[in-house]
């Protein structure tokens, strides 16, 4: 690739190809971003409730009623 | 009960947690599909798959890009069948992953594999999505149209209506146990789409090019093109066991909230 200008140009079909490279990554980051968020929000909440129950703060203490 | 070499702490928390569900299959399987041990083995493989998908991404694009030279007849909108392809591939492929997972959680009541199923749908949709969006894109320059209501499209856009439809029923039963259940039965009937799909360039007259992998006979697919294809589908692979591996801890940790040993796990984390 000598010529940058003309990688982009991509032989006249650059209105083809980077609209869906363009595509393909905005919703695969988006996967990968949101999965890991919503990983991140119910980790924490967990996190928060075991915390809340260990101050006697919450009301039904079942977090650790189901372990025999 | 006494097994040999398992944790009876362990042993004890996932019969009970999970949902008091016995699984009698065998013992590994058991073991393999305890809760807490798939959310551990999950958060410690997922880096690796990360960088892994990561590295093989960059030298799938430098190659598919950079190094593979323009095509005799398309020039270089060729270029789009580098995401179009392993896009395509990974909707059935997920497609097949969830509907076999669906399987094993009606016939042997896993909760895990219904999990499974559940975390795939919304990767599955995205990559139906990116498939039909570039391959319009690669459609309008070779093809003259965006789009035509040929078998192979229109087959492929009935499986993003699946996913969504699958989607769409967990979300509108009340009763998760039911909503599992009638998605799971849709995953099961949808699958008859997959090999309509996958024949549909054979079986019917289309506008869209025949199978590229296995068209090695003709010159079209040159060595120079074909690995960039394959590095990147190895990229999309890694990337939904990624994504998958993630949305499963997430779908671990929430059913699994009152279990003994999320509160374990949280406990540790919160005093040390």
């Amino acid at each position: 690739m000598d010529n940058l200008a003309e990688f982009f140009h991509m032989g006249g079909y650059a209105w083809y190809v980077w609209p869906s490279y363009a595509l393909a990554f905005v919703v695969l980051m988006a996967n990968v971003f949101w999965s890991s968020r919503q990983l991140r929000v119910v980790h924490d909440r967990i996190l928060k409730r075991a915390s809340q129950l260990r101050r006697g703060n919450l009301p039904d203490g079942k977090l650790s009623g189901d372990n025999p | 009960m006494q097994r040999k070499r398992v944790n009876p702490a362990k042993l004890s928390t996932l019969s009970a947690s999970f949902s008091g569900q016995e699984i009698s299959v065998f013992k590994w399987i058991h073991r393999f599909a305890s809760p807490p041990f798939v959310y551990r083995l999950a958060g410690k493989l997922t880096p690796w798959i990360g960088w892994l998908c990561l590295a093989s991404l960059l030298v799938g694009l430098y190659l598919g890009l950079v190094v593979a030279p323009a095509d005799y007849e398309q020039g270089d909108s060729y270029r789009i069948i580098y995401i179009h392809v392993p896009a395509a591939w990974m909707s059935m492929f997920i497609y097949v992953v969830m509907a076999v997972s669906s399987a094993v959680f009606l016939i042997w009541r896993m909760k895990l594999a219904d999990v499974v199923a559940m975390a795939s749908a919304p990767i599955g949709a995205s990559f139906t999505f990116v498939a039909l969006f570039t391959g319009s894109f690669w459609g309008k320059p070779m093809w003259g149209t965006w789009w035509i209501w040929d078998a192979r499209l229109t087959s492929e856009l009935l499986l993003l209506f699946l996913y969504l439809g699958y989607m769409a029923l967990r979300g509108a039963l009340e009763q998760p146990q039911s909503a599992a259940r009638a998605a799971a039965i849709l995953a099961i009937v949808g699958v008859v789409n997959i090999p309509i799909i996958h024949f549909s360039v054979e079986w019917w007259n289309t506008l869209h090019q025949p199978a590229t992998i296995t068209r090695m006979d003709k010159p079209a697919m040159h060595i120079s093109m074909l690995r960039p294809l394959l590095v990147m589908m190895l990229a999309f692979q890694l990337l939904y066991f990624h994504n998958l591996l993630v949305r499963l801890r997430t779908g671990i940790l929430q059913r699994e909230a009152r279990a003994g040993w999320v509160a374990k796990l949280a406990a540790g984390e919160v005093n040390g």
